[in-house]
């Protein structure tokens, strides 16, 4: 068990001794201890993986976590074989980001801080693929974003980055307010929050309803979107994506593990743990697939026109993740899972990559600078960035025989053959697939092609990163074009979907209708779109350099939409923001210090009113008082007298 | 008798506890130097911690039944006892008291220059006051402490407080005597209906006609609201907390507003268990809109020490939410959320009283990058923000997520509603946490350049650690709190459920559902 128990312990124990000891003793040798701990986590991750391929499922509790009455839950692991992958992602790309920080953090003041928040994010990421019940899986989601929070506001002296760091943490509240209270139905439901005795149950409540301020609710649709409400948060999901691109403060080797490689594929991972669940609903079903194709195809128009190198592969990010979801809802988990694994490895190098790029720009300018119009003709400056850049681009744009080719292509086949409300979709994941392969190659062409549009005193300081650097990349690259070898369509290979079968007993295998004519229609379309928009793109930056400028004034106006994402974040800030500042301040506390103080403070004033009346009987005087007393001795006699 | 088990230990544990602290006053006196007198106050309050420990080892956890109880006759003519117990409820109050009482005398270590004694004595009577109405099994005995307490708690606040600090201990107490007052005839009429006794005990078996139910509950909750404190009766608490010495906030938000809640469990359900549950609904109400509004107005406050005031507010909400969802998970997650807040909170204020002393100031604006001028206190500061926003693995998420569990069990729409308060807590904190630590600090400043501001020294560490280590306990292992409460909790509820007139049902939370 302890070997087991080790995995999540190891990255814990390095953030303990980096965070108590690194600021006066262990200082920039920080990965001395913090490399070790991934390493050690990523054999025993494989160890535990090699058991899991030879038919073993591990469910242990560890320990009972809180008992109250009938509500008891544990902390335990449970390793199957989504787990096993999950693990794999995290440990493998998690240990080749903590080598590349090395050379990418060299240097900066806080390096022992940086190892130490991304080791503990390593842990609370492996507690939440590794839970065995709900509420743990809930406090390794509430960690990672601790984590998030952490690291992208690292660099806190920036407002910006602070900034960003808390908008992360609050836009992912409010979806993990919907997660939370899907927990607690769960368990008042099932009686449980163990995932093997509730998704045991699930089939039991089909059908039951609870009225919900009149309204009969179906149940477990209920339980569904509750979950898929934190998913949207974690894995930036319109309409919570607004945190994700502003989280590019970060340092990059945190955009790649966190925004990209790993935790922003949580909420993924977390459907399709419950696919269960999820499949007793068409309703929630539904709603999966659409808000995740709408978001595939609204982050990729985002992305068409920003000039940030970090922000356009962040949209692109926000659009990958729109195509996981779009696989979970036609019920495709393992085709979602598969991009989820693909993705990992070619969107971890991009951002690597740019790393790499605004490394060699901040040494060569010693200013930070992302804007890709001033950048250019890199390409000769720094060539192996530049080519695992283009093997990245290659699959993610679908280029058949990479990874992105086909596991993207696994997902628009089986939307393709889900019913009426599919091909609607396809056709939504085809045209955002398009639009990656256009903003994919701009950004190329932008950074790498054409000539250096900064001063030339500072290309000649332009140099190719450290090899601590570079190798990463390099591994990462391998990934990009072999990792999806292990998930080949039938159609060219028999028995090639080994991980669609390796997944199986957790995720199931969609049954599918479609004939073979149909699937070579949707791979023809998929590889003509990925070549299409290339072609575009390289018409409109390497032809016709020209010609952005003129598209651009003339559509203005959706330019201007777009360039400004639609207006959402300005949107929430009128709509939520202001409004609860301004309650606050002008509402509540008037309210506060006015009615109710003034009710405190108006009764001893009131006091004080009758007092100054009753003072002024008291004159002293004995005469006075003589008096009143008569009158009042002739008011009870006479009282006494008449009355009676 | 049957209802209580006498003392086990061969010496009388409870009053040794209460009254150690009350040894130490004359002590105090006469001694002159201040520093003598810094470590007897010291010496006593880690001794009298020490002493209420083996409560700990000794508690019986499998009855709800009174423990360590000890009782001899005091008035006999009036029924009068001395009577002393505690059960799975109290337990935790009496060594959170113990325990706060010590890192009170150390945070005030170096702030406290003048009026030494009668800081240090006040401190003590605090103590004994305090343990003393957590014991207190006689209602005499019970209004005695209960009242006693009030006068330390007014020279801390009025003497030893900020500029305000006049206004803000009459108003406090005010506010208190009021409340107590109403209490009092309470007590009275309970005294003349039950057989002319004051044992608490004994009072909570009897049957009291609904009518008289309703009133006095409305008598205690007076009392007990104003203390808590509840929406609409709060606005004491702000100015008393932002006045009050760092102690002093220390132990009124550790304790002193844990009484009512306290009061709630100990009186109010027990002994009206109809008037509870008509109640309840109202209460729930008032207890959604405490966690609202409290967090609400902490976005729009300019003083830290005001801000975490307000959010005592909100949190207390939970609190009172949970006891009053009436069932087992929001009950013990209720009455851990009092532990917690007295730990979170109580540490919050020992942290600004500690940069207070540094700066002299509380004015949020005049902070900023002291992250970067005090790591270690930005890095202890850090969890306890996340602590105060339920992040799991700390104590606050345990409380703050059984509360919200009972809420939703009671009813769907308080758990809808009081989960929105997790929200608006992570928007306050982290806002608070930027502008104090992020960015850089002024240049123009005195906290950057001229005089730098000094990182933790070793006393005020071991001043915190012990709250420290309760945060990540009680995260991460909860039951060793939840065990001691079990039984107590059971038997409270069914007390509750044994309503007579209202035959199990609820009328106000019928009625609030038809609202909906």
């Amino acid at each position: 068990m302890l070997k087991y128990i080790l995995i999540p312990l190891l990255p814990l124990l390095s953030f303990i001794i980096n965070i108590l000891f690194g600021r006066n003793y262990i200082k920039n040798r920080a990965h001395w201890i913090a490399v070790p701990a991934i390493l050690g986590s990523f054999v025993l991750a494989v160890s535990a993986c090699i058991e899991v391929l030879n038919g073993k499922v591990i469910d242990i509790n560890v320990y009972s976590w809180i008992v109250s009455g009938s509500f008891n839950v544990s902390v335990g692991i449970l390793i199957d074989q989504l787990t096993a992958v999950m693990l794999m992602v995290v440990t493998s790309i998690g240990s080749l980001i903590f080598i590349y920080s090395v050379g990418y953090m060299h240097g900066d003041k806080g390096y022992y801080r940086f190892f130490a928040y991304l080791s503990l994010f390593i842990f609370s990421m492996l507690t939440l693929v590794m839970a065995n019940n709900f509420l743990i899986m809930y406090l390794g989601w509430e960690a990672v974003g601790l984590c998030s929070y952490f690291l992208i506001g690292f660099w806190f002296h920036k407002k910006s980055a602070g900034d960003a760091g808390k908008k992360a943490f609050i836009v992912n509240r409010f979806g993990d307010f919907g997660f939370g209270l899907g927990v607690i139905l769960i368990f008042l439901t099932f009686g449980s929050l163990n995932y093997m005795e509730v998704f045991g149950a699930a089939g039991g409540i089909v059908g039951q309803t609870i009225t919900l301020l009149g309204y009969k609710v179906d149940l477990i649709t209920l339980i569904c979107l509750l979950l898929f409400c934190g998913a949207m948060g974690k894995s930036a999901q319109f309409p919570f994506h607004v945190w994700l691109p502003d989280a590019m403060e970060g340092p990059t080797p945190v955009s790649a593990l966190i925004h990209a490689a790993t935790m922003v594929t949580a909420g993924v991972f977390m459907v399709a743990r419950c696919n269960t669940l999820f499949s007793y609903s068409q309703t929630a079903m539904n709603t999966v697939a659409i808000v995740g194709g709408f978001t595939a195809i609204f982050a990729a128009t985002i992305a068409l026109v920003q000039n940030d190198i970090k922000r356009v592969i962040a949209y692109s990010t926000v659009s990958q993740l729109g195509y996981m979801f779009l696989a979970l809802g036609v019920g495709a988990y393992s085709a979602g899972v598969f991009h989820l694994y693909t993705h990992a490895f070619f969107k971890a190098l991009l951002f690597l990559g740019s790393g790499s790029v605004i490394h060699a720009l901040h040494h060569a300018k010693q200013d930070d600078e992302q804007n890709m119009q001033v950048m250019g003709g890199l390409k000769k400056h720094m060539p192996i960035t530049y080519w695992v850049f283009i093997l990245a681009t290659l699959s993610i744009t679908g280029i058949p025989f990479l990874s992105g080719f086909f596991s993207k292509d696994e997902i628009l086949w089986q939307t393709f053959q889900a019913g009426d409300l599919g091909k609607f979709l396809w056709f939504l994941g085809a045209l955002a697939a398009l639009l990656t392969a256009f903003y994919s190659w701009r950004l190329i062409y932008l950074t790498f092609h054409g000539e250096y549009r900064g001063d030339t005193e500072c290309e000649s300081r332009i140099h190719e990163s450290p090899l601590v650097i570079t190798i990463p990349l390099m591994l990462l690259a391998v990934g990009a074009v072999a990792a999806g070898w292990v998930g080949i369509p039938p159609v060219f290979l028999e028995h090639g979907d080994k991980i669609g079968y390796f997944l199986a007993p957790v995720l199931g295998h969609p049954e599918g209708h479609g004939t073979h004519a149909q699937e070579y229609f949707v791979i023809a379309s998929s590889i003509f779109v990925a070549i299409a928009g290339w072609v575009i793109a390289y018409i409109m930056y390497i032809k016709n350099p020209g010609l952005p400028e003129k598209l651009f004034s003339a559509f203005r106006p959706v330019h201007k939409v777009l360039f400004n994402k639609y207006y959402i974040d300005e949107f929430y800030d009128k709509t939520i923001v202001q409004p609860v500042l301004k309650a606050s301040d002008k509402i509540i506390l008037a309210f506060d210090v006015n009615v109710i103080e003034g009710v405190v403070n108006g009764v001893p004033s009131l006091i004080g009113v009758f007092s100054k009346g009753l003072r002024k009987i008291q004159t002293g005087l004995l005469s006075n008082y003589a008096a009143v007393m008569a009158i009042g001795v002739l008011c009870v006699v006479g009282y006494m007298f008449f009355m009676r | 008798m049957e209802n209580m088990i006498m003392n086990q230990l061969d010496y009388p544990i409870l009053s040794w506890t209460v009254f150690l602290p009350l040894i130490g006053i004359p002590i105090l006196l006469l001694i002159r130097n201040a520093k003598a007198i810094r470590w007897t106050t010291l010496l006593m309050t880690i001794i009298t911690f020490f002493v209420s420990l083996p409560l700990l080892c000794g508690f019986d956890k499998t009855t709800y039944k009174m423990q360590f109880v000890e009782k001899s006759e005091w008035i006999p003519s009036w029924g009068i006892n001395y009577l002393i117990g505690i059960d799975g409820i109290s337990i935790f109050f009496i060594l959170l008291t113990t325990l706060l009482s010590i890192l009170c005398v150390l945070v005030s270590w170096k702030s406290v220059g003048t009026k030494v004694k009668e800081f240090h004595i006040a401190i003590l009577a605090m103590e004994t006051g305090m343990l003393g109405v957590f014991v207190a099994m006689d209602f005499f005995l019970f209004y005695l402490f209960w009242e006693a307490m009030l006068i330390p708690m007014f020279i801390l606040i009025g003497v030893f407080g900020g500029e305000n600090r006049v206004y803000a201990a009459v108003k406090f107490f005010l506010y208190t005597l009021a409340g107590s007052l109403l209490m009092l005839v309470g007590i009275v009429v309970l005294y003349l209906y039950g057989g002319r006794t004051l044992d608490i005990m004994a009072l909570s078996q009897i049957q009291y006609p609904i009518k008289m139910q309703y009133w006095l509950f409305m008598a205690f909750f007076a009392a007990f609201a104003v203390k808590v404190p509840m929406f609409p009766v709060h606005t004491w608490l702000p100015d008393a907390h932002t006045e009050a010495p760092t102690a002093g906030s220390v132990i009124l938000a550790g304790v002193l507003i844990k009484m009512g809640a306290y009061g709630f469990l100990r009186f109010s359900m027990p002994m009206l268990p109809d008037a509870t549950l008509f109640f309840s609904g109202p209460i729930l109400v008032l207890s959604i809109i405490a966690i609202i509004y409290g967090a609400l107005v902490c976005f729009a406050q300019k003083d830290f020490k005001r801000l975490i005031a307000y959010s005592s507010v909100s949190h207390m909400g939970f609190v009172t939410l949970g006891l009053f969802a009436l069932n087992t998970q929001g009950m013990e997650g209720g009455i851990l959320q009092m532990v917690n807040h007295g730990v979170i909170t109580g540490a919050m204020f020992l942290m600004i009283g500690m940069i207070y002393e540094r700066t002299h100031t509380r004015v949020i604006a005049d902070y900023g990058g002291f992250a970067k001028l005090v790591p270690w206190y930005a890095g202890f500061f850090m969890v306890l923000t996340f602590a105060s926003i339920g992040l799991p693995g700390t104590n606050g998420f345990i409380g703050e997520f059984l509360i919200i569990f009972g809420a939703f069990k009671a009813n769907m729409i308080l758990g809808v509603f009081a989960a929105t308060g997790i929200i608006l807590g992570a928007g306050y904190m982290l806002t608070l946490y930027q502008k104090i630590f992020f960015q850089d600090a002024d240049p123009d400043y005195e906290f950057s350049g001229k005089h730098p501001v000094r990182d933790l020294e070793l006393r005020e560490v071991i001043t915190l650690l012990p709250l420290f280590v309760l945060i990540f306990w009680i995260g991460f292992y909860p039951n060793t709190f939840l065990e001691y409460m079990h039984s107590s909790v059971e038997h409270l509820l069914q007390q509750v459920n044994q309503n007579v007139y209202a035959g199990g049902e609820n009328v106000f939370a019928k009625y609030i559902m038809e609202i909906f």
